[in-house]
């Protein structure tokens, strides 16, 4: 009998990890696309650092910043009332470094795309950059955040090896479906792991799709309705 | 009224010559035409004022506010500026309609206040039944006036717009220049236009500001500057003139004329004051000013032999241009009672003889 729980978890993970990297993404990519300063290059590699290291690389990382003893660690525990290593939260957070990147990424790149007019007449009229942000430009790259979105969510939901390190494989707790899928594997469960293979596949065709289907931006530069 | 003393370079890149902007004028109340080449510093110059770019040095001032000062640092942001800009494409945001896109321009006043101001607006500009649509379901003529309009709802003390009649069909040019005199009428603040079109550039400048290659070449009144060109470059610019140089062989004030070698051909025209008999001199003549005639027989005076290159069809009338770059305006019927050989002499009236 399957266990549906990794991949209940998988998806929550996933969908808390996106809504948090479009928290902290949008503002980013907004400041790359927008704004020379001294240190954007810098920023830029920093962003995209997680995208090449090895997930072991980056795990080990989050170990030292939110170990028990660490002081981020002791602050979160303080916090909260619990530690953050080895629950299902660490997924969270292993999950966020996945997306968090890709979705930087794509929308700098959306940013960067749509017609610097538009922007610039904003401002003209007065708008205050938050009322830009949100009133022209989120509206305007809506499909390309959308499309974005989904990728991220996509890429949140296969992480392993962060996962790995710092929330453990702790089944009914912090085992995801790219975890449970492997100890199936492991332990000779090989009907359990192709039913979790198959369902994780068809997710991630489907949200692909989706993500293609919003990658064309009806108001980017190619089709800019003048 | 805007001062705007601007200057920036841009270092030559791998595959861009350098450019060096460098202007300094002065615009009042009324409409002033930024005029050039493309190429010239005309749309860098109006971005510099309305903040989208950075000059190196210089300052900009609107009324009494600094926008920019290279030398105090002071550099406001677009949005405190208050410079209507109209931009080429108008920039109307698609995801919004009419009258969202005059409510986002109006910012945060008492609901019924936003209401009258973006209705008042909209009925001024005749788009009052078109508050519900989306620019794209517009017509070139409604979007530019609804950019037009969402500028002015800001109430701006200055209203910048970047070849407003590109790409608009000759009736609604002409629309065009009528809201563009309304608003000079209504508003009394500074228009700056850019335009590289010298009839519009006429038609709807007071005052003219000629920007050649990042610097300025002249300015004053729009119709001094056709009559009276600065210089070689400006007359060159306006395309309305035939530019050569002369060499002046006699003066006479006594009789009013001058003898002047052009080519291998001598010409006579009225005196020049304030040269010496040497000098070389530049001077524009008018096609319409000019006489052609098929070649026959010898040469009268202040005729110059010439072989036709091209004739071009003119709303006008008809252009020949020929080989020695001189262009000659006539009429069709004029043209039409001449045989059309290849051989012209081209006569030159003293009169239109003008020195540059």
């Amino acid at each position: 009998m399957v266990d549906w729980f990794p991949l209940w978890l998988s998806l929550r993970v996933a969908a808390i990890s996106t809504v948090l990297a479009l928290a902290l993404g949008l503002w980013v990519a907004w400041l790359l696309a927008n704004h020379s300063f001294r240190w954007k290059e810098l920023v830029d590699a920093a962003v995209t650092l997680p995208l090449v290291l090895p997930p072991t690389v980056l795990g080990y990382y989050l170990l030292v910043l939110f170990g028990r003893s660490s002081p981020l660690g002791k602050i979160y525990e303080w916090i909260v009332g619990h530690p953050l290593v080895f629950t299902w939260q660490a997924a969270v957070v292993a999950a966020l470094f996945h997306a968090t990147p890709l979705l930087i990424k794509s929308a700098r790149a959306a940013f960067e795309n749509l017609d610097q007019s538009y922007e610039r007449a904003a401002r003209n009229l007065g708008a205050s950059e938050w009322r830009l942000f949100w009133r022209v430009v989120v509206p305007l790259t809506r499909r390309s955040i959308l499309a974005a979105s989904a990728l991220a969510f996509a890429r949140a939901l296969g992480d392993f090896g962060i996962t790995l390190m710092i929330a453990g494989n702790i089944p009914g707790r912090t085992q995801t479906v790219a975890l449970a899928i492997y100890d199936a594997v492991e332990s000779g469960k090989g009907n359990v792991a192709l039913t979790l293979v198959l369902v994780i596949s068809v997710v991630a065709v489907a949200i692909l799709t989706v993500a293609n289907r919003f990658a064309t931006n009806p108001f980017g530069p190619r089709q800019s309705p003048i | 009224m805007i001062y705007a003393r601007i200057r920036k370079r841009f270092p030559p890149g791998p595959d861009s010559a350098g450019f060096a902007l460098d202007v300094e004028f002065k615009a009042g109340p009324v409409i002033t035409v930024l005029f050039g080449p493309s190429g010239s510093g005309k749309t860098l110059t109006l971005d510099s004022i309305a903040g989208f770019t950075t000059p190196d040095e210089g300052r900009i001032m609107l009324d009494d506010d600094i926008l920019f000062d290279g030398a105090a640092r002071v550099n406001r942001p677009p949005r405190e500026r208050r410079c209507g800009y109209v931009f080429q494409n108008y920039a109307l945001f698609p995801h919004m309609t009419l009258r969202q896109n005059m409510e986002f321009a109006v910012g945060v006043r008492p609901r019924l206040v936003r209401h009258r101001l973006v209705k008042d607006m909209l009925d001024r500009f005749h788009l009052g039944d078109l508050g519900g649509r989306r620019p794209h379901e517009l017509s070139g003529g409604q979007k530019q006036r609804c950019s037009i309009a969402r500028s002015l709802i800001t109430s701006p003390k200055a209203l910048l717009l970047d070849e407003p009649a590109r790409g608009l069909d000759p009736t609604l040019r002409g629309e065009l220049y009528g809201v563009l005199r309304e608003v000079r009428r209504d508003y009394r603040i500074p228009i700056l236009l850019v335009t590289h079109d010298l009839e519009e550039a006429l038609e709807l400048g007071d005052e003219m500001v000629v920007i050649r290659e990042g610097r300025l070449v002249q300015r004053g009144p729009s119709r001094d500057i056709v009559e009276q060109p600065a210089n070689v470059e400006v007359a060159r610019l306006l395309g309305l003139y035939n530019v050569f140089q002369v060499e002046i062989r006699a003066l006479d004030p006594g009789r009013n004329s001058s003898r002047l070698r052009y080519r291998d051909y001598d010409l006579v025209g009225r005196y020049i004051p304030g040269h010496l008999i040497g000098d070389r001199v530049w001077i524009r003549v008018r096609p319409d000013e000019l006489i052609a005639l098929p070649k026959n027989g010898a040469l009268g005076q202040n005729q110059v032999p010439a072989s036709l290159a091209h004739v071009i069809d003119r709303p006008t009338g008809v252009r020949l241009e020929f080989a020695n770059e001189i262009a000659v305006e006539m009429t069709r019927p004029a043209f039409d009672k001449h045989e059309r050989p290849k051989e012209w002499v081209v006569q030159f009236p003293p009169e239109s003889l003008r020195v540059v």
